[in-house]
């Protein structure tokens, strides 16, 4: 272990010297300067390689998604419609929020260890996994009040008397008194249900 | 080599001869199969004017074209049938009126992407008996609950389990045929009258 030291320290040490001594060639301002710059372009390059995992294309790669869940939401009305909106993967399984955003990718590292190992590799897996998976989904948005619903359904905007008058009725009663949030009642909108039974709906 | 063919003279002569004999096969089939493409394209010509008449381009006013058989509508089998509208399913949420008493009654309203199979039943989510007020659904009959021998289940019967078997949704779609049922109420008013009229009839002399 100390030889290890040793010999990490011995390649190491005229770097560390470098970076501790205070710069002889160049002046404080450029220095100041070349690091906006760096960093302009470093949090570019971090934004963009954030914002492509956040694509369906991305989502879909993995046959894990595509050959899954991707084919279910393919016949809802979240994918195709009328009016030709589609929510994508990220609209709803990732917070749009900055801070909440890197927190879920934080925890989406635990998928990437899913996917190396194989946890979900076949379809007979998944199925085994699915009511645990969609658990934790639906925790999710019962903590945050169906967020990612309300990014595109916000109450503010809903016309009930579009409405049909049992969606109406049903809304007002529960939606606009807070007693329910979307998730309550919107299970397997977008993907089919594992078995539900013992679990609460409605 | 003029002794090799000489040698061979049969082989080779029999073999000329298949040659030509297929060659005329060939041409004679030719022929034919042009000929009676021709007849049949005379009457596909024939078939198709009086289509074209009736209906440029949809099946919707094709009054003549509305048979039980909804997947052809009786446009002969080489022509290409204009696909039908698809119609929209009435989403009201009023109840409508039973033609007889023991009908399933039908569906009010949308059950787009409903899941019904052995995982969940959407359904239910509204019209189970513990759920039914919360929704404010009318809950699934009594009989629901029943297993063939009559015997009253806690939870609804497997034999009633999917829904759409019996319970289906309306659209606006016109009728495809036609009908002369009459309501239980329409029959016994009608001999009612007749009755009152043949008593009528006989106390008045």
């Amino acid at each position: 272990m100390r030889r290890l030291w040793q010999w990490f320290w011995r390649w190491f040490q005229p770097y560390w010297l470098t970076l501790r001594r205070p710069s002889v060639h160049y002046s404080l301002g450029f220095l100041v300067a070349a690091g906006f710059v760096a960093g302009i372009v470093f949090w570019g390059g971090f934004n963009t390689a954030l914002e492509a995992t956040n694509t369906e294309e991305f989502c879909t790669s993995c046959h894990e998604m595509r050959d899954n869940v991707f084919q279910e939401l393919k016949t809802t009305i979240h994918y195709t419609n009328r009016s030709g909106v589609r929510a994508t993967c990220p609209d709803c399984h990732v917070p749009h929020k900055w801070t909440d955003k890197i927190a879920r990718k934080m925890q989406a590292s635990k998928e990437v260890w899913g996917k190396i190992f194989g946890t979900v590799n076949t379809r007979e897996k998944f199925l085994d996994h699915r009511l645990e998976l969609a658990m934790h989904e639906w925790a999710r948005l019962k903590a945050n009040d169906s967020l990612e619903c309300r990014n595109c359904h916000n109450y503010e905007s809903m016309d009930l008397t579009r409405q049909s008058a049992r969606a109406a009725q049903i809304h007002q009663r529960w939606l606009v008194t807070r007693e329910k949030t979307c998730i309550d009642c919107h299970k397997g909108i977008a993907h089919h249900l594992p078995d539900m039974a013992g679990v609460p709906q409605g | 080599m003029s002794n090799a063919f000489a040698r061979n003279r049969p082989l080779w002569i029999a073999g000329g001869l298949t040659v030509a004999v297929m060659a005329l096969v060939f041409i004679a089939g030719w022929l034919f199969g042009s000929g009676s493409e021709r007849k049949h394209e005379a009457r596909r010509e024939v078939a198709a004017q009086p289509a074209h008449v009736v209906s440029p381009d949809s099946a919707l006013g094709r009054t003549d074209r509305r048979q039980i058989d909804a997947l052809r509508r009786g446009i002969p089998i080489d022509q290409e049938a204009a696909p039908q509208p698809l119609w929209h399913v009435q989403n009201m949420d009023v109840k409508r009126e039973r033609a007889y008493p023991m009908q399933p009654p039908t569906i009010p309203h949308a059950i787009d992407g409903y899941q019904v199979d052995r995982n969940s039943n959407r359904c239910m989510l509204c019209h189970a008996r513990a759920n039914a007020e919360k929704f404010q659904a009318p809950p699934v009959s009594v009989t629901h609950y029943m297993d063939r021998d009559d015997q009253f289940l806690a939870t609804i019967s497997s034999r009633r389990y999917f829904c759409n078997q019996c319970h289906v949704v309306q659209t606006d779609a016109p009728l495809l045929v036609g009908n002369t049922f009459q309501t239980i109420d329409a029959v016994l008013a009608a001999a009612e009258a007749g009755t009152a009229t043949a008593e009528a009839a006989k106390g008045r002399p």
